[in-house]
């Protein structure tokens, strides 16, 4: 009995030891997430001692005379990533619609189904590019009809090039939720004579509604963060929007931009802030999308 | 139950120290033992550098030459000048390249005085997009203040007009492109305008990124030469170089002896042509020289005047310094293909006397 006895002790070791290595693994995320927000804010405190709120209320981004205004790009960040997962939302849901209840299965699903994770996979540099050259143009035209100033790029531009790479996120998540849908609640609403339409409104939607909210947080945190395509087209411009033709900036554009050369303390801190401030707004959009999930999800 | 809490709290513990660990490294950031990584990192045949961006193209060439002729390996990194300057501060690279001379700030974290070696010059060209327009343009220096601020907003502009008679200007609105990323071509052009005109010097004045009162921002030369191409009626300021390759419309800017002078390398050059004071930190922008174009700099080298720090080898600060005397005479060969401006004889008469006051232990490097 005594090798067998061994032998379990061993097994218990290596089992004890795998599970604090899962823990050790996931309080490493924690550590991360705080060490990169301690790391912000530690570095931004020279730009709050010397601006104060007056950082997050101030329209000016002057780095000549160390005057830095981060309202511009906080309005712009927020006004493209909202106007984009708007743009996108009628797209999304009824991919995951169609995949998920329609025709789930198939060549033309699967084809479908590959083609929307390629969209997702695509570099955010090479949207960038596309949109540069053929979004631009046709926003122009847009804005030479309406009697706007024909910049072609601007918010609408970048919204636009945004809306597009958001999709697969809901998607994807939307069409995984309603297949997931049991079939049992399915079949008894046919049994009572709901047509597919119905089924659809009444079943699986309101079933699957805290997962597809879920799925548009995921897409509105990618267009807040996304850098590279937008900087190509929103234009650059550190002054407030007028409309959704003007030309604009994101706070992750203007660190983009602006990092490499900001040559005093100062400059550099309030580069720093503001990527804070575009980590607090993550955090803060993320609570309020989990509490009103929480809230569809205790209906 | 018990040894479960314990093997937690255990965990906790150490996740805390390791992210004790990561602030403190953060924080060491700045003043890492000096010249440890320069020492490390380079094998003694191995110089590095970092900075300017603009440079990079000839810094390559030259130094894969002088690569071929000596064996001596030169890493460059092109991370923009304010990049270089930290970088030399630190200690981490033999030298450093910026577009711009050290402001008063970045002077003082040196804290030991710092050679500006001029490597070359290069123009900033301004470029359009009128595909009417067949003739050069000519632009005044008013004019550019005028358009880069906003006041002229047709290109049928009197002021515009009254310049260029002959040729018959749209009446398309202008729409201005210029950098969106902090860059020693923003600096040039913009201490250009602060030179000749007192009101944008007021605001909003000279810098790698200043606050344009107008316009769109564009990433990079290709970002500005992107919207120019695409936006009918754009104007806006890229290198000449970008603008000679791209094959780009671009103005004859007035100089201050009043001559229109088209940008080349040689209107580049001759700008350099004037009396350099003798650590040549000078803008080169709205030179004396009467055929010299007026928005132009140089790009420096930057090294510690004593280069005997961090138990450097006097063998490295010699390599270092023949390296840069050899880019200042040899070197300005490469110059001219890529569409940089060669240092004028006055520039590399100057640039020599400023090597040779570099110093190891306190006994100059050079003879």
């Amino acid at each position: 009995m005594k090798p067998i006895k061994g032998f379990s002790l061993k097994k218990v070791r290596a089992e004890s030891a795998f599970k604090r290595t899962l823990v050790i693994m996931a309080l490493v995320m924690i550590v991360i997430a705080a060490g990169i927000f301690l790391t912000l804010l530690v570095q931004s405190l020279p730009s709050i001692k010397a601006l104060g709120g007056h950082y997050l209320s101030g329209k000016t981004w002057d780095p000549v005379s160390d005057i830095y205004g981060a309202l511009p790009f906080l309005l712009g960040t927020l006004l493209t990533s909202f106007l984009a997962l708007l743009i996108s939302i009628p797209f999304s849901y009824a991919i995951a619609i169609y995949l998920g209840e329609y025709n789930p299965k198939g060549w033309l699903s699967g084809f479908l189904k590959n083609i929307v994770e390629l969209v997702a996979a695509v570099p955010s540099v090479i949207y960038g590019f596309w949109a540069l050259v053929v979004l631009v143009p046709m926003v122009r035209a847009i804005e030479t009809k309406v009697g706007a100033a024909p910049y072609g790029v601007g918010i609408l531009t970048a919204s636009l090039v945004l809306a597009i790479m958001i999709i697969p996120y809901a998607a994807s998540l939307g069409r995984e939720l309603i297949r997931l849908v049991p079939s049992s609640l399915k079949e008894g609403a046919y049994s009572l004579g709901a047509t597919r339409y119905e089924v659809l409104k009444n079943v699986t939607l309101p079933y699957t509604k805290s997962g597809l909210f879920a799925g548009l947080l995921l897409s509105l945190g990618r267009a807040l963060g996304e850098t590279m395509a937008v900087t190509m087209v929103i234009g650059n411009t550190n002054i407030l929007p007028t409309s959704i033709f003007s030309p604009s900036n994101t706070m992750a554009s203007v660190i983009a931009n602006e990092f490499t050369e900001a040559d005093r303390t100062v400059y550099l801190s309030a580069l720093i802030e503001l990527g804070l401030v575009l980590f607090l707004v993550t955090v803060v959009i993320n609570l309020v999308g989990r509490m009103i999930i929480k809230r569809f999800t205790n209906e | 139950m018990n040894s479960k809490h314990v093997t937690v709290r255990r965990t906790i513990y150490g996740c805390f120290s390791v992210l004790a660990f990561s602030l403190m490294a953060c924080n060491s950031g700045d003043n890492s033992t000096p010249g440890q990584m320069a020492e490390k990192t380079g094998d003694a045949n191995t110089l590095l550098g970092a900075g300017s961006t603009f440079v990079y193209p000839l810094f390559s060439k030259q130094f894969s030459e002088y690569n071929k002729e000596t064996g001596l390996k030169i890493n460059y990194q092109s991370i923009g000048s304010g990049g270089g300057i930290l970088q030399l501060t630190n200690k981490t690279v033999d030298f450093g390249d910026s577009d711009a001379p050290l402001n008063e700030e970045q002077t003082q974290k040196m804290g030991v005085p710092v050679l500006h070696i001029p490597m070359c010059s290069g123009a900033v060209v301004l470029s359009y997009n009128l595909p009417e327009v067949k003739d050069t343009l000519k632009l005044t220096p008013q004019v550019l203040a005028g358009v880069f601020s906003g006041k002229i907003k047709t290109w049928n502009d009197p002021q515009i007009a009254s310049l260029n008679s002959g040729v018959s200007l749209p009446a398309t609105p202008i729409v201005v492109a210029h950098r969106s990323d902090g860059s020693g071509t923003t600096n040039i052009f913009t201490t250009y305008l602060s030179k000749v005109s007192p009101e944008w010097n007021t605001s909003p004045g000279k810098g790698s990124s200043i606050n344009w009162p107008i316009g769109l921002g564009g990433k990079g030369n290709e970002g500005v030469a992107g919207l120019i191409k695409q936006t009918p009626g754009a104007i806006g300021y890229i290198e000449l170089a970008y603008a000679v390759q791209n094959k780009m419309a671009f103005a004859k800017i007035q100089n201050k002896s009043g001559n229109f002078i088209t940008p080349t390398v040689a209107s580049t050059s001759a700008a350099g042509n004037i009396q350099l004071p003798a650590d040549a930190k000078v803008s080169l922008t709205n030179t004396d020289a009467a055929e010299g174009y007026p928005i132009s700099g140089f790009t420096w080298a930057l090294i510690y005047q004593e280069q005997g720090y961090n138990s450097r080898s006097q063998d490295r600060a010699t390599k270092l310094a023949k390296l840069l005397w050899w880019n200042i005479h040899e070197g300005q060969k490469f110059c001219e293909p890529l569409h940089y401006a060669p240092l004028s004889p006055a520039a590399v008469t100057v640039a020599e006397n400023i090597l040779k006051s570099a110093t190891f232990n306190g006994k100059p490097i050079l003879q």
